[in-house]
């Protein structure tokens, strides 16, 4: 089923949430604040959206280092996703875990991986207890072109298939894994062509349309709930910024990326609701909800005390 | 008391985990029909169906991380691995994914997975088939890491790995599979982190776990014949480690040696002296040695591995030259 053209707006008001939400990690990274590294997704918020959109609350999602989108968008608050940020005690780990490790089991957010691929079988367990539980639970991962160059992702393909497992797998092809080209160190450059050699159900689309990416995950969804088993989506987009912070680039033009950007998610589902009929004021204050909703959560965050030093000895074990 | 061997004891500890709970499930290679090389799951995939006692397909790392996945979503995992040596397939899940996910998700996720493996030496299995690999394991903050010796162990033990919780590497022996010893009907556990002295001496204290326990008592038994008596101590949990009784003993016996099969470089055995002499610099009469396994990977043919791995003679040589 595809997106309701009623929820368009609110679409358009989380990508911006973390838009804006990378964007002022890159002031506060800028300003010294952030500790380590921070991995943009600006330009990818729509498989963000479109992909976690069609789960359910109970639905687990794993993540990458790259997944301050993918938190939010499971409904992750973006008070406390600061508040991690800028390692406090009120961040959701408590400041233990910082940009790569978001987590909110509350609302299916396994904890983000720093390891390429490690996530997915954290997805496909949550896909097998699913099944052992007989709940309709299903599960999804995010990872990017680089996993699937890592062992762990065939095996997760192979027994995820073996097994019919209610388990999501959208494969984020940005192009780039981390700063090499994947074209260049890839076999098969259409990885939905890889899922399909396994018997999986795989599709590749248009990643930056948001409604699409919707209406996919919505189907796999209901495929895996079904009894359907696991299905491969390959959704292409473009990191618009680097890899990660002080990233050269070297790897792409200016011009490459001045090309990537007129088709960027956000202004793609703007000029969608002007043909809807929404007006740009209506735009500007969805955006500006957004921009509300960011400047609340570093309010927050900064006003938030530091984790006391004895509590790094904490949360070890249960 | 019944007798009951290793494999047994393990078996009867999974089968009343999982008829108690039915979050509890197993996964593994040629552990359903076949039953489990050393037949550990004898018998479960009749009685518990093929959803709790999952074949699984040559891929250590995908299937401990489905384990550490399903362990994060309300099941309980106990994941098996043919040989420890494999763990490094998947090093990954149990290092860096296992036992760090609850502190980095600040103490909101938890993992209780217990990965059942078996190690050690002295069956000709080669150099990437025999090692020990239970100080590795001791070093990472989030694993609880047992090694039990004996058949009552071995039982009550895998009950207190699957209820803990948390991850717990669970290190049983390849020939310990056959021993037999009492293991008594009905419930009882034996719980992480505590020692036992299974012989007492005034002489010396020999610390070991795993099968180098029984050797070390070997070795006891003939240091007694020409009057040394030996108290010997069985580790059982590997981290966290007992140190109470440890130098409980210690303080008896003013010697101390610690046994076992991995190799001594940053072994248990450096951990163990290290931590008496922070705690009680004074109190051995005799430095302190550790007999572990020579600094060479672990060869086939018997005479090469009997000169790598600790044996009873070299035990009492190691007390002999020590008295």
């Amino acid at each position: 089923m595809p997106l309701d053209p009623s929820r368009l707006p609110d679409a358009y008001r989380q990508m911006h949430i973390i838009r804006k939400f990378e964007e002022a990690i890159r002031d506060l990274y800028m300003q010294g604040k952030i500790r380590g590294s921070f991995h943009p997704s600006v330009g990818q918020e729509s498989t963000a959206v479109g992909g976690c959109w069609p789960l359910r609350r109970e639905d687990s999602m794993s993540c990458t280092y790259r997944g301050h989108g993918h938190a939010l968008a499971k409904g992750l608050s973006p008070r406390l996703a600061m508040a991690e940020m800028l390692g406090r005690a009120t961040g959701c780990c408590k400041g233990k875990g910082g940009s790569m490790h978001f987590a909110d089991p509350e609302n299916g957010v396994l904890v983000g991986n720093a390891i390429v691929a490690a996530g997915i079988p954290h997805a496909a367990g949550a896909a097998l207890a699913a099944k052992q539980q007989k709940n309709d639970k299903v599960a999804l991962a995010f990872f990017g072109d680089g996993a699937v160059n890592q062992g762990v992702f065939h095996e997760i393909m192979n027994m995820a298939t073996v097994w019919k497992l209610p388990l999501i797998l959208v494969c984020e092809n940005n192009l780039y894994s981390e700063m090499t080209p994947y074209k260049e160190t890839t076999s098969v450059l259409d990885l939905s062509q890889r899922a399909a050699s396994y018997g999986m159900h795989a599709v590749r689309v248009d990643g930056n349309d948001v409604e699409l990416m919707y209406a996919t995950v919505e189907e796999a969804a209901q495929r895996a709930r079904q009894g359907g088993g696991p299905t491969f989506i390959e959704a292409m987009t473009y990191r618009l910024w680097g890899h990660m912070m002080g990233d050269p680039e070297v790897y792409r033009t200016k011009e490459e990326v001045a090309q990537a950007r007129k088709d960027e998610p956000i202004q793609r589902l703007g000029q969608r609701l002007k043909d809807l009929g929404y007006s740009d004021a209506d735009l500007a204050r969805l955006e500006a909800d957004a921009a509300e909703v960011i400047a609340d959560a570093l309010q927050f965050a900064e006003s938030s005390p530091l984790p006391r030093p004895e509590e790094a000895l904490t949360d070890v074990f249960i | 008391m019944p007798l009951l061997t290793y494999a047994q004891a393990l078996n009867e500890a999974l089968r009343e985990e999982m008829q108690t709970d039915p979050r509890v499930f197993v996964m593994g290679e040629d552990i359903g029909l076949h039953g489990g090389i050393f037949r550990v799951t004898q018998g479960l995939l009749d009685e518990f169906g093929a959803e709790r006692v999952i074949e699984t397909p040559i891929s250590e790392a995908g299937f401990v991380g489905m384990g550490v996945g399903a362990a994060m979503s309300g099941m309980r995992a106990v994941v098996e691995l043919l040989f420890v040596d494999f763990a490094l397939v998947a090093a990954d899940q149990i290092i860096n994914q296992a036992a760090k996910l609850r502190y980095m998700s600040g103490g909101q996720v938890s993992v209780p997975i217990v990965v059942r493996t078996q190690q050690g030496g002295g069956r000709g299995n080669g150099a990437q088939h025999s090692q020990s690999f239970e100080s590795w394991f001791a070093q990472i903050p989030g694993l609880k890491v047992v090694a039990p010796a004996t058949p009552y162990d071995a039982k009550g033990l895998l009950k207190s790995a699957i209820r803990d919780g948390n991850p717990v590497v669970f290190l049983e022996h390849k020939l310990l599979y056959n021993t037999k010893g009492e293991v008594p009907q009905g419930e009882y556990m034996v719980p992480i982190g505590k020692a036992e002295v299974k012989r007492d001496g005034r002489d010396i204290t020999i610390v070991a776990y795993s099968r180098s326990l029984l050797f070390a008592l070997e070795a006891a038994e003939t240091l007694s014949q020409s009057g040394i008596e030996a108290e010997v101590i069985d580790l059982r949990t590997i981290e966290p480690l007992d140190m109470e009784t440890v130098l409980n003993s210690v303080r008896g016996t003013a010697r101390l040696l610690v046994v076992h099969e991995a190799h001594n470089n940053c072994s248990m055995g450096a951990e163990i002296i290290t931590r008496v002499y922070e705690q009680e610099p004074h109190v051995l009469v005799t430095p302190a040695r550790r007999l572990g396994g020579k600094h060479v990977p672990i060869p086939v043919a018997e005479a090469l591995e009997n000169a790598v791995l600790p044996q009873p003679a070299d035990i009492v040589a190691a007390v002999e030259e020590m008295l």
